[in-house]
């Protein structure tokens, strides 16, 4: 059996030229902090992988922070900024984030609050799933001077949604609040510039771009106050420590750059792919809901609720079959959870649990998506029969 | 697939005789913290863990399927509920025939596959008959027993020829890191094995009397009466000794008054026990058979009848320590394991005779009077049961009356698109 892979905003597949990139690096010998000639050559590899990333990224090199991925980099900008913010001024105790936000900034913030006292805000969303600018105006207007970072992620990593970055950033930086955006789904998919969205702290990670998991990298300000998460050698610029990483942050550079540079006509090739198996998955099952956003959406991202189906169910059906998607939910032991996100969008539980991720990437075809239709509408019905398991016999 | 040895070996023995199967693990709790963490449990996030990984080695798909709101609506709200109505309740029975061969049994049909296999150890063979496993100590037929010929079809029990100790050789053979993991005993939903703990958090402290069974009078006081097990005999706290001086044991427990009533040991013995919801197999009725009335009790001979919708067992010598809400489980003797005929929710015992005599294992009617039915002419047989206090004096009784050792949150299921399997 084949698989056709429809969960690239889980992980996608590395790009040939960045597994080539990470095998030739991996070779070499050097810890890129040592002093000797095997050491430099290490650095070498280091430092214009990030020049490399910072080029396409719009940011300067110096302002590339290398870490394990979104989830430390999304720690270290919430947690980090926090806490020099608020060691600076005792009345900056607020943290602001989406309550879209993916869970290592949503649990990040909420930590903060249990264990840190921090005042927590939560920006609303709409029914698509976007962040209104004037919720944060009027918050920076009530609390602007107790707020110590604000949170609110690219895109979506559930139903795509593209969120307003430059409107928001701009509002933050016009009330002197460092803003961070978690774009680990949307560098590579849709056009990403540090400089230019005005954000002070952006999170980019390897694997959802074609590069190696457990790389990636926190694009952080120079002036922005960041308290270090992780303390020893203080390799990169004192607010990271930990040996680098060499031949990770080599293909992640490469794939970053490779990425970038496909970035529109990928995005053009896969979202017709996309809007195809949208309106043939609406085709098929006629009461399919499409979330998220129409127009500010994520080129690969195709989410739905199927009433009357549990997404576990339908899940399980496919995969049977071979085709690999998400329910986009978090998993504690396994069990889901109605998404946060579909709940913030005013879905109900039952949308929530009935709902579905298929999401494309760089390696999808067409035939994915004929197998897909294939097998989705049988497998809505046999979900739906399965849904009588939760009526109790009489 | 709990995590536990059994579902895993079952799984492997299923995917072997070559059907298609998956793993599938039973989330219980809302908040998996909250159960019984460690080795012993079976619905932590570490068995969670452990059955993923069966599931790995054998090489079959794997699901968490969350029956958190149906396992505690037809498990633990029924077992809080039964001891709060003076009976005692077998949780194990409960989640079989409520979740794994019902809810979970009826989700998989739907979802296209044939059945549900389990790690229970029990035999159920094609001639569609459930029978005890060849390892007597391990056998778990007492709660499958509740499970109708519809359920039964659709049941695999790929471990009833195996005895636990090869199941575990088998496990370690295939490569099974959870071979040598320890038998669960207890209530899985019971964090910290404290039943009595357990009840009083939901049901309060309700002081009431403790009595006489002959005389009526009142000994001493008790904090509630679904803390006491029916044959019980330490941790009565009473002040007056018996005027034999003979030690006293709990005889019944009454909701209704709140009353525990206690007596001597000869008072516990019953010879006619009458139970309500009868699942029955077997030919017409009355039948000579052998009944159990506690998982891992003791097993007496009986004339079973079914009338109405109840069955009545009049024993052939008498049992102690019979509680209402266990099941009575009748079983025909046979070479090739004993062959359940059918079960049902006990509701009464009585006895028609003054003295039971002193060994029931080996008692027999004879020398039983019928005249004097005096004391335990008990109406309704509440609770018996779960208490490590429980220090009954009959064979069988002593044991945890709840406690299987079953893999609580495994099923596999097994579907053979295809494929003419063993089932059905």
């Amino acid at each position: 059996m084949t698989m056709v892979y429809l969960d690239h905003a889980a992980t996608t597949p590395m790009l040939p030229e960045a597994l080539d990139a990470y095998v030739a690096a991996a070779r070499e010998i050097g810890n890129p902090s040592s002093l000797h000639a095997a050491g430099r050559g290490a650095r070498r590899l280091v430092e214009e992988s990030r020049e490399r990333i910072a080029a396409v990224l719009g940011a300067r090199p110096s302002e590339v922070v290398f870490t394990s991925g979104g989830t430390e980099s999304d720690n270290l900008a919430t947690k980090g900024i926090h806490y020099a913010r608020r060691d600076a001024d005792p009345r900056r105790n607020r943290v602001v984030a989406s309550a879209v936000e993916h869970h290592a900034v949503l649990d990040s913030v909420d930590w903060l609050g249990a264990h840190e006292s921090a005042d927590i805000s939560w920006l609303p969303v709409d029914a698509t799933g976007r962040v209104d600018p004037a919720s944060l105006a009027d918050l920076l207007a009530e609390h602007g001077d107790t707020i110590s970072v604000i949170s609110v992620q690219w895109a979506n990593n559930e139903v795509g949604t593209v969120q307003p970055i430059a409107e928001l950033a701009t509002l933050a930086t016009r009330a002197g609040i460092p803003f961070h955006t978690d774009a680990v789904q949307a560098v590579g998919q849709i056009p990403v510039d540090f400089a230019a969205s005005g954000a002070a702290a952006l999170t980019v990670t390897g694997h959802k771009l074609g590069g190696p998991v457990g790389v990636g990298a926190l694009l952080l300000g120079r002036d922005v106050p960041t308290t270090p998460l992780l303390h020893g050698g203080g390799q990169e610029r004192d607010v990271r420590s930990g040996t680098l990483d060499t031949p990770g942050v080599v293909a992640f550079a490469v794939a970053v750059e490779a990425a970038i540079k496909t970035q529109l006509e990928n995005a053009a090739r896969v979202s017709a792919l996309r809007d195809g198996l949208v309106a043939r998955v609406c085709a098929a099952v006629p009461d399919a809901i499409v979330n998220g956003d129409p127009a500010h959406r994520l080129p690969g991202n195709a989410h739905f609720s199927f009433p009357g189906c549990e997404g576990d169910a339908l899940l399980l059906l496919l995969d049977a079959q071979g085709i690999a998607c998400s329910t986009g939910s978090a998993c504690s032991a396994g069990v889901a959870q109605p998404s946060h996100v579909l709940l913030a969008m005013g879905a109900d539980d039952d949308r929530a649990r009935s709902s579905l991720r298929f999401t494309l990437g760089h390696t999808s075809t067409s035939a994915d998506v004929d197998a897909l239709l294939a097998a989705l509408p049988g497998a809505v019905e046999r979900a739906r029969r399965a849904t009588a398991w939760k009526s109790p016999r009489s | 697939m709990s995590g536990g040895v059994d579902s895993a070996v079952a799984a492997a023995r299923a995917r072997e005789a070559g059907h298609d199967v998956t793993g599938v693990h039973l989330a219980l709790s809302r908040n998996p913290q909250t159960f019984r963490t460690g080795a012993r449990g079976c619905c932590t996030l570490e068995d969670s863990r452990d059955a993923r990984r069966a599931a790995d080695v054998i090489g079959i798909p794997f699901y968490v399927w969350d029956m958190a709101e149906q396992f505690h609506e037809s498990v633990v709200d029924d077992f809080v509920a039964e001891y709060a109505a003076g009976r005692t309740p077998n949780p194990c029975l409960r989640c079989n025939e409520k979740i794994k061969f019902s809810a979970v049994l009826d989700r998989a049909i739907a979802l296209g596959f044939d059945a549900v296999v389990t790690g229970h150890h029990a035999r159920l063979g094609a001639d569609g008959l459930l029978r005890r496993s060849v390892d007597l100590a391990k056998d778990q037929s007492y709660v499958l027993a509740v499970l109708t010929r519809a359920q039964l079809d659709r049941a695999m029990f790929p471990l009833g020829d195996s005895t636990k100790e090869q199941v575990r050789a088998e496990a370690a053979a295939r490569g099974l890191a959870v071979a040598d993991k320890p038998d669960s005993h207890d209530i899985c939903f019971i964090a910290d094995g404290d039943t009595r703990g357990f009840l009083a958090d939901r049901l309060g402290e309700s002081p009431g009397d403790i009595v006489d069974g002959r005389t009526g009078a009142v000994l001493g006081q008790h904090s509630g009466a679904y803390a006491y097990t029916i044959g019980q005999r330490k941790g009565l706290d009473l002040r007056v000794p018996a005027p034999d001086g003979r030690p006293r044991y709990v005889l019944s427990i009454t909701p209704k008054t709140n009353t525990v009533t206690v007596g001597p040991r000869e008072d516990l013995a019953v010879d006619t026990v009458t139970a309500t919801r009868p699942i029955w197999h077997g030919a017409d009725t009355p039948a000579e058979c052998d009944v159990q009335l506690r998982a891992h009790g003791e097993v007496v001979q009986a004339v079973v009848a079914l009338t109405d919708g109840e069955l009545t067992a009049h024993l052939r010598s008498p049992a102690r320590g019979v509680a209402a809400g266990q099941a009575i489980v009748a079983y025909r003797p046979d070479p090739a394991g004993d062959i359940v005929l059918g079960s049902a929710t006990i509701t009464a015992g009585a006895a028609s005779f003054p003295e039971a005599a002193t060994s029931p294992g080996a008692a027999s009617p004879s020398g039983v009077s019928p005249s004097g039915a005096s004391a335990s002419a008990v109406g309704s047989l509440p609770a018996a049961g779960s208490s490590a206090d429980a220090a009954t004096s009959s064979a069988g009784a002593a044991t945890s009356s709840a406690g299987t050792a079953t893999s609580s949150a495994g099923a596999a299921v097994a579907s053979a698109p295809g494929v003419a399997g063993p089932v059905r």
